[in-house]
């Protein structure tokens, strides 16, 4: 008990010890003082052996309790939208430029400057408004939210407030298998549009530096920082770097959509696949990348715990730098162990409203920054841009442009018979349903499309690292070669080297069948022949078969494939096979 | 920074094209217009004649700028309306390829030639814009406001960048980081604010019409202190790309002219919607000078049928009783012209003075964030970000600035914000209806642009209410968006040839054309009014150039490709061919000697001039 108790004191100010922590900042005011790196050196020193194996220690408390107490989580998602140019400016955006390559006077904030609104984003934003089932406001308007942060040139971002452009809502989605299945409904509380912020670079890199100079942007703020030059058991030296800070103002500007969720979730999983959802719906709407990686999808995950019984949520924790959904769901879980451990052991009031931050290294979340209050942010309306006024037209034309979205085609899959295993591998990634449902539409057997799909071909794209857009094999071919294994033209094992060969290089089925002379030798009298001449040439094989040695009729039959160059029958071969082998015996 | 915002004490006084030629007294007399103009001839279009002596070549672009600007570098001194003036060389290339394309018999726009003073807090591309803040001193923008783009487009020559209140907060251009300017109709007083300096440049004919910007009253204000044509167009209808926020739902952007025909031309060139201000009206600009009638064809009653509403709330009480007095007799002159004159009520017009400082005070708490020291600007040495905010905002803004961020800041805050903000927008609402109202029973309001006249430097400095209470006349009219002209009407007591006072002309929205045609009318009827500041009155020379030019119809034929003109009064007598530039100059001591008496009597600087001038 005591040792978890100092243990979450240190974690107080480990954004002193984490300069990249800087990155994620959205808000608040930086407080990095000399001061207090000081003053945490002291406690650091002792505890750093009790901070070891945290996890594992916790989980194993924590299980004993666990069952007394329920999680409630929600998630801010911000999805990054795909616009050719940024919200607000004619800039375009592509990840990983060069700093500063892709800015204007109007993201970077010079006097001056005014946003006006790229229509795309509302078009974007409808279009996920209406898959979340939300109710969308024909008139909202945007506001300004009001905060100090080097990444964010005008000093307020552009967001919505009051009045979002989507309320309401839910998200359908099926748990894997793998996690116990069934079918879940996650509440969505609102849908806004919003401005992204840029990022600021910490480099004492000279190289880097370099690279700042010749672009266009020229300013950047100095600031110390503190990093750990050496640590042992007993004691941890720090040293205070200066360094250049500088601000990549690429980013700024880039619209976002800030997707709230209801209080719904109960397990690190249950959030996993809602984000994993999310992912899905806005892939399958093409209005987002939805790569985590590069942060087109980024959450914020608020977790907090309660008894069992109780209606009253507990105090709720952020926890921001979830880079994947695999961290999102063990980002909860740890921070729901840490919770119940509070709880058990009588500290539940030492639960703080705070955000604090997954470490991926150490696997556990440390504080991040505590809230005093709620924070003030002053927002009002946004006086630079008109209200967004949409007309029951133009959402209904939207509606009508839709896609099939995830949900009903896992239903429409469930209603082909597939099993639910199949259902998410399928419906997945969305160029893969694509794909799957392009071929069942040449023809194709649906079971047939799915096990060749997720057999060899995922195998393949998996080996190559591969899309399904980027193989050469297309579906309608996919479609013919399986009409041509059912129909008996070529046997399977044909199928398969011709599968790998229109996966290669592409071509098409039949082509290659001529091409190649593969069409399946179904003819008794032709492979009647091919046996004799094996028989005739391995008569010592033969009378040890004919003498007992029953097995060797695997041999005779490699050896007939072999001559047919595998185009024998496989069913055909073995029935003449042994009428051979047997009749003389 | 300052040292390239005023010229050096040892600045020559005049271009080397008049060292190098002396002139004679011969030259001058030959040139010389005659001296029997009236005094009470009605102000013209400085533009319309600049077009004419352009297209029938009497004089070239490049001598008009060279007089300009050494106009400017003279009276500049005692203004200081100018934070900076631009590279005389530049100036002069510009007017030099004008003048080409004029001998080569190509087109030029309609501000060909025409010398502009551009506001500091509207961002230019080759020249500073500083807002009159050290936040940004030496700043210089990427790119042109719109409106510049457009006047350069059409031919005008940015001359430089006027003073103003830091950031446009205030209304005396005390306010400015930089320096003070003066009152051209007497140095002693301020000349308005916040765009002071735009309206001080065209008052001393710096330059021919200059930018301003209105927010609350910034650029009628001072065209009322300083006896020039001022017109805030409706809100939308000029695009503020490139103006420097201070409120963005109550700024504009609006022209100072010496005639209302120069300020309708001028407001013709930065007008339309700019796909880059999305605030920016899709509406069609009129010709608005297309309606201006010459003073000769009109008839005895030419605003007959006019509907002029007198806003009874701005003849009360705490209004000089010299303003109320020219006011009523500039009505009783609309009645004379046939306008029906009736006193309404505005019930809601008190309010409009906390609204509007409520509502601009919390945008300009954001618009202000921007300036932070991070990306551009000056920047505090720091050591830490806290510190880097915190010492760039407190050694960048001044105290006017800080005081409104401060109640903006407090107005925008969790908790306060219904009493504050929302309740504000209410009353902006409440007073927008009662204008539309008002404009629905009257064609014009008419009121006073500001209570009292020009009042002494520092005055109010120390007491910021009474200067907020100065903008009662003005606010009403940003907070509903209306468009408004004020012109010169009649003079108080004050200075050495008292000081003017201006009537303000409020239209509904987007009608601007009415108000410059009505405004135009007025002008050119008005009697016994020379609106012309001491410091250049007396100098016939120059108001031969200025004033009395030659304005004919063969002008207005050639600007019929521009519509910019179906007729303007035929001027009286005016002499043959383009005035003496060097005549003019070398009138300007002496105009000088008489305004500034007191400053010429220790000049620090020799003038070369003085000696070789008639009679001195």
């Amino acid at each position: 008990m005591m040792a978890s108790t100092i243990f979450r004191s240190i974690q107080n100010h480990p954004l002193l010890l984490y300069p990249t922590a800087l990155f994620r900042r959205k808000n608040g005011v930086f407080y990095c003082t000399m001061k207090s790196t000081e003053a945490q050196t002291a406690t650091q020193e002792k505890q750093k052996p009790q901070i070891k194996n945290p996890p594992r220690t916790q989980t194993k408390t924590s299980d004993k309790f666990s069952k007394d107490y329920e999680a409630v989580i929600g998630i801010e998602t911000h999805v990054q939208l795909n616009t050719l140019t940024k919200a607000f400016c004619g800039c375009p955006y592509n990840y990983g430029s060069p700093p500063n390559t892709s800015v204007c006077p109007i993201c970077m904030g010079l006097p001056g400057a005014l946003p006006v609104l790229n229509s795309k984003v509302i078009e974007l934003a409808v279009k996920v408004g209406l898959a979340l089932n939300s109710k969308l406001s024909l008139n909202s308007k945007f506001d300004r939210k009001q905060y100090f942060y080097p990444d964010l040139p005008k000093g307020y971002q552009i967001s919505q407030f009051d009045i979002p452009i989507a309320s309401g809502g839910y998200i359908d989605l099926d748990l894997p298998v793998e996690f116990g299945g069934g079918h879940r409904r996650f509440g969505i509380t609102r849908v806004h549009m919003e401005e992204d912020a840029g990022k600021l670079l910490h480099s004492e890199n000279e190289s880097y530096s370099q690279e700042i100079t010749a672009s266009p942007l020229p300013k950047y703020c100095t600031t110390f920082y503190c990093i750990e030059l050496y640590s042992s058991l007993l004691s941890r030296i720090y040293i205070v770097v200066f360094t250049f800070n500088q601000v990549d103002l690429n980013r700024a500007g880039v619209p976002l959509l800030e997707i709230v969720s209801e209080p719904d979730m109960r397990t690190g999983i249950e959030a996993a696949e809602y984000a994993a959802e999310l992912q899905r719906l806005v892939r399958y709407l093409g209005v987002s990348n939805g790569n985590m990686q590069e942060g087109s999808l980024r959450c914020d995950v608020n977790v907090s715990i309660r008894p069992i019984g109780q209606a009253q949520f507990g105090t709720k924790v952020e926890i921001k730098n979830l880079n994947s959904f695999s961290s999102v769901s063990r980002a909860i879980d740890f921070e729901i162990s840490r919770q119940v451990l509070l709880h058990s052991q009588g500290q539940g009031d030492q639960i703080t409203q705070e955000t604090r931050l997954w470490e991926e290294g150490a696997q556990k979340t440390v504080t991040m920054r505590k809230k005093e209050g709620l924070a003030d942010y002053r927002y009002f309306p946004e006086p630079d841009l008109p209200g967004v006024i949409l007309t029951k037209e133009y959402v209904n034309s939207i509606r009508d442009s839709l896609p099939e979205l995830p949900e009903v085609k896992r239903r429409r899959y469930e209603k082909m018979g597939l099993s639910m295993q199949d259902i998410l591998f399928l419906a997945n990634d969305v160029n893969v349903a694509e794909f799957f449902d392009a071929t069942i539409a040449k023809g194709a057997d649906v079971k047939l499309a799915a096990n060749w799909i997720m057999g060899d071909i995922a195998a393949y794209m998996k080996n190559e690292k591969l899309t399904i857009n980027e193989i050469k094999l297309i579906p309608q071919e996919l479609a013919e070669l399986i009409a041509s294994i059912k129909g008996g033209t070529i046997s399977g094992k044909i199928g398969k080297e011709i599968l790998f060969e229109l996966l290669a290089k592409g071509g098409t089925v039949k082509g290659l069948i001529k091409e190649k002379d593969l069409v399946q030798i179904v003819d008794p009298v032709e492979i009647e022949k091919i046996v004799d001449k094996v028989l005739s040439e391995n008569p010592k094989q033969l009378e040890q078969y004919r003498g007992g040695k029953t097995k060797l009729q695997g041999y005779f039959a490699g050896q007939v494939m072999k001559l047919s160059k595998g185009k024998a029958n496989p069913g055909l071969l073995n029935k003449i096979l042994l009428e051979k082998l047997n009749a003389q015996s | 920074m300052l040292a390239t915002l005023q010229p050096p004490r040892t600045f020559s006084r005049f271009p080397l094209y008049l060292t190098s030629r002396p002139v004679t007294l011969c030259t001058l007399a030959a040139q010389s217009p005659p001296s029997t103009s009236p005094p009470t001839q009605p102000p013209h279009s400085q533009i319309l004649s600049i077009r004419h002596s352009l297209l029938t070549r009497q004089v070239t672009a490049a001598r008009l700028a060279e007089s300009h600007i050494s106009r400017l570098r003279l009276t500049e001194p005692h203004l200081k309306s100018f934070l900076h003036v631009s590279d005389s060389d530049a100036v002069l290339r510009q007017a030099a390829l004008l003048d080409q394309r004029i001998a080569n018999g190509e087109e030029v726009g309609p501000l060909a030639g025409v010398v502009v003073g551009v506001k500091d807090n509207i961002c230019t591309a080759d020249m500073p814009s500083t807002g009159g803040s050290r936040v940004l001193e030496g700043y210089r923008p990427a790119y042109d406001a719109t409106a510049v783009r457009k006047i350069k487009e059409l031919g005008g020559i940015v001359v430089g960048k006027t003073n103003l209140d830091e950031f446009g907060m205030g209304s005396t251009t005390e306010a400015s980081a930089f320096q003070v300017t003066a009152n051209p109709w007497d140095v002693s007083r301020v000349p308005g604010g916040s765009s002071g300096g735009s309206a001080a440049a065209v008052s001393a004919r710096q330059c021919v019409v200059s930018l301003g910007s209105d927010t609350g009253g910034s650029v009628r204000q001072p065209a009322s202190f300083c006896g020039v044509v001022g017109l805030k167009p409706t809100y939308g209808r000029v695009s503020r790309f490139g103006l420097m926020a201070y409120a963005s739902s109550l700024d504009v952007i609006g022209c100072f002219g010496s005639s209302v025909t120069d300020t309708g031309i001028l407001l013709h060139a930065i007008s339309g919607h700019d796909r880059l201000d999305a605030t920016s009206s899709k509406r069609e600009v009129p010709d608005f000078a297309s309606q201006f009638a010459s003073i000769n064809l009109l008839e005895s009653k030419p605003l007959k049928g006019l509907r002029v509403g007198v806003i009874r709330e701005t003849l009360d009480e705490g209004v000089d009783t010299g303003v109320i007095s020219a006011i009523r007799g500039a009505a009783s002159h609309l009645e004379e012209l046939g306008c029906s004159i009736t006193e309404i009520s505005l019930p809601s017009f008190s309010l409009g003075l906390p609204a509007y400082y409520i509502l601009a005070s919390s945008e300009s708490s954001s618009n202000l964030s921007r300036y932070d020291g991070v990306r551009y600007g000056n920047q505090a040495v720091a050591d830490e970000l806290n510190s880097l905010y915190g010492d760039s905002r407190a050694k960048g803004f001044g105290p006017e600035v800080k005081m409104r961020i401060l109640m903006g800041t407090y107005g925008l805050s969790a908790g306060y914000y219904d009493a504050y903000y929302k309740r504000a927008q209410q009353v902006r609402t409440i007073i927008r209806k009662s204008f539309k109202t008002a404009l629905d029973e009257n064609d014009i309001l008419i009121s006073p642009a500001a209570p009292s006249a020009a009042y002494k430097i520092g005055e109010k400095i120390d007491d910021p209410l009474a200067m907020y209470a100065g903008d009662i006349m003005t606010v009403n009219v940003n907070l509903a968006g209306l468009p408004a002209l004020v012109l010169p009407c009649g003079f108080v007591e004050g200075g050495t040839a008292g000081l003017p006072v201006g009537l303000q002309m409020i239209g509904a929205a987007f009608d601007e054309e009415k108000l410059l045609k009505v405004g135009h009318i007025f002008e050119q009827t008005l009697q016994n009014c020379r609106f012309v500041p001491p410091l250049i009155e007396d100098d016939t020379a120059c108001m031969s150039f200025l004033i009395t030019f030659p304005t004919s119809s063969a002008l207005f034929a050639e600007l019929h490709f521009f519509h910019l003109m179906n007729a303007l009064p035929l001027l009286a007598t005016y002499p043959e061919g383009i005035l003496s530039l060097s005549r003019c100059l070398h009138a300007y001591p002496k105009s000088l000697l008489k305004a500034f008496g007191f400053l010429w009597a220790a000049p620090l600087v020799p003038c070369p001039f003085l000696s070789c001038l008639p009679g001195s």
